[in-house]
């Protein structure tokens, strides 16, 4: 049995501490983990209607309540809510903070019991697979065999896809959005560049930072504003910035004549504050290590077979350079191949990657289509 | 793509007349989803949809219907040989870049094709270009030349040559008018180039 610790009865916030050491892709094994989680809405006497909600590189467990760290409100406004597709009233929902992550899970920034200082760079490397496998236990924890729903965008979306890879029968419906069955190449690319700029930071200090007292906050804001850049399209930046000055005249200098340059800056300075460098550098490192069709010598849909009874829905946006609809289209393909039942939509949107956090109408209107046939389906 | 809405009914009972209880059944250019719903309905068939439009996938999975964003051209090649029963291609044939390719694709994804087309070479069509010499507007082909998705049109004649070419067996033919049920025929007849406004073929692959 695994425990729920400081569980809230008034709040969403909960941590499970498992019991057993969860056996790692890698082969090694990490004994205590924790995995914060937030629940919104009630489990039926069935338990046949809990939704698993799998985030994205930065994002965390509230995703329709403030974070208490940031004070920020839940990040998917659009998607879970009172009347929102995903209604809590309707719905018993899950989000749980990624193995690796910051806000709570365990992550390199937990403390090590056999050391008693922050793991550091002695965390073991983690992959996708292991996220969804801590996701497992946790939904094994609070009683659910089978989710009605597992969804995920971005990097969300590869543990949906870890989901049906590794528990097909622990799920009745998916749905993946902006998301790729693979890292590419550029893919991979970018995240290099965020890690390296981390890493370059003095006050990395080796991983070791914080045992040191220090933080490579220059070395992490750099990171995410190279990253942010990909979350946009090149039109959505030229609309809302072009070439806009901050104040009148050009500088001759290197400060932030652009307004751009500013903007970048803001999202860097905003993320350090909420984000831990380690924690980026093995999330990423999961992200690049992400290939579904691997085990299965790269035939995408041998690593989909099982999930033939699963119903699908793939949804990509126009505008999205860095998960584009060609990789959706690759696992649409495959699912057919497998015979799973897949609906797939391509999103007109000139707002990049981001655009699945944002309001799209479509998106909604697909994904409330998609459930409510697949709850009528399901009895609830 | 163009199906009037009158002719709807008709058409897609003649279709779910052709289809086998329980099949599993591919529409490409399924719309919003009204030929599958009503198969599924009906004939609890397993059914599959291909379709351009978002507006027409978003229509279908509120059906809960599996549907996927695509085109006949482009996306056909996408699906593993012999996954269905049945592949259908309603009034779709004729605003396809590639009608041949497209013809070729259904019967090799499924062992039989269901497709309907207007025929350019009924009388009234003949009548509308030979008197009014203009491009044709009548019940089937309702569209202006410049607006219409139409791009290969044919004729009775010009598709069972095409199916004798690429040998496709005609399992079953029928003409289709606009509101009234469909009317069994021998394609190959003498007249029937003039008297169906549109028709509708049951194929198989030869062999």
């Amino acid at each position: 049995m695994s425990l729920v610790l400081d569980g809230l009865a008034d709040g969403p916030a909960r941590t499970l501490r498992l019991d057993a050491p969860l056996r790692l892709h890698s082969g090694q094994s990490l004994a205590g983990v924790e995995i914060a989680y937030c629940t919104y809405g009630t489990l039926n006497a069935e338990r046949s209607n809990a939704v698993l909600i799998c985030h994205a590189l930065t994002g965390d467990q509230f995703v329709a309540s403030t974070n208490p760290s940031t004070g920020r409100p839940g990040w998917w406004p659009t998607m879970v809510g009172e009347g929102k597709p995903l209604d809590p009233s309707r719905y018993f929902i899950i989000c749980a903070n990624i193995l690796g992550g910051c806000m709570g899970s365990t992550g390199p920034g937990a403390i090590d019991a056999r050391t008693g200082a922050p793991y550091g760079l002695s965390f073991p490397v983690i992959t996708i697979a292991d996220m969804a496998r801590a996701q497992a236990e946790l939904v094994t924890a609070l009683g659910i065999d089978t989710l009605f729903l597992v969804v995920g965008g971005s990097m969300g979306g590869m543990i949906a896809l870890e989901w049906v890879k590794c528990f097909p029968t622990r799920l009745f419906a998916c749905a993946l959005i902006a998301t790729a069955a693979r890292h590419s190449a550029q893919n991979i690319a970018f995240h290099e560049v965020g890690r390296q700029a981390i890493m370059a930071d003095p006050d990395w200090r080796g991983g070791d930072y914080a045992r040191l007292g220090v933080r490579p906050e220059k070395g992490l804001a750099v990171a995410r504003m190279a990253a942010h850049i990909t979350y946009l399209s090149e039109q959505a930046l030229q609309r809302k910035f072009g070439r806009e000055l901050q104040s009148e005249g050009l500088s001759f200098g290197f400060d932030a004549d652009f307004q751009v340059e500013s903007y970048l800056r803001h999202q860097g300075q905003a993320f350090v504050d909420r984000f831990d460098a380690n924690s980026y550098l093995y999330i990423t490192r999961a992200m690049d290590y992400f290939d579904l069709a691997e085990s299965h010598g790269g035939r995408l849909a041998d690593a989909l077979t099982a999930a033939q009874d699963v119903r699908f829905c793939v949804l990509s946006f126009t505008s999205d350079w860095l998960y584009p609809t060609a990789e959706s289209r690759r696992i649409v393909r495959a699912l057919n191949a497998a015979g799973a039942r897949a609906s797939f939509v391509e999103i007109p949107s000139d707002k990049g990657h981001d655009a699945f956090l944002l309001d799209e109408p479509v998106m909604r209107e697909v994904l409330e289509g998609f459930l409510a046939s697949a709850a009528k389906e399901r009895g609830l | 793509m163009t199906r009037s809405a009158a002719a709807i009914r008709e058409d897609f009972r003649a279709i779910a007349s052709l289809v086998r209880d329980g099949a599993r059944v591919l529409d490409v250019g399924c719309g919003s989803g009204e030929l599958l719903q009503l198969l599924r309905d009906e004939k609890g068939v397993d059914g599959r949809g291909l379709e351009i439009s978002s507006e027409g996938v978003s229509a279908c999975l509120a059906k809960g219907l599996a549907v996927i964003q695509g085109d006949a051209d482009r996306d056909l090649a996408d699906y593993p040989p012999m996954r269905f029963d049945y592949a259908i291609l309603s009034q779709t044939l004729q605003a396809t870049h590639a009608p041949k390719e497209v013809l070729t694709h259904l019967l090799r994804l499924a062992e039989r094709a269901v497709v309907s087309f207007p025929n350019f070479a009924h009388w009234r069509v003949r009548a509308n270009l030979m008197w009014r010499g203009r491009m044709p507007e009548t019940r089937a082909l309702p569209v202006a030349w410049y607006e219409t998705p139409n791009i290969h049109l044919c004729t009775l004649r010009d598709f069972t040559d095409l199916c004798a070419t690429l040998g496709v067996e005609i399992e079953a033919s029928a003409a289709l008018y606009a509101n009234r049920p469909a009317r069994p025929m021998n394609a190959l007849g003498p007249f029937e180039n003039w008297r169906a406004e549109a028709a509708l073929f049951l194929l198989r692959k030869r062999g």
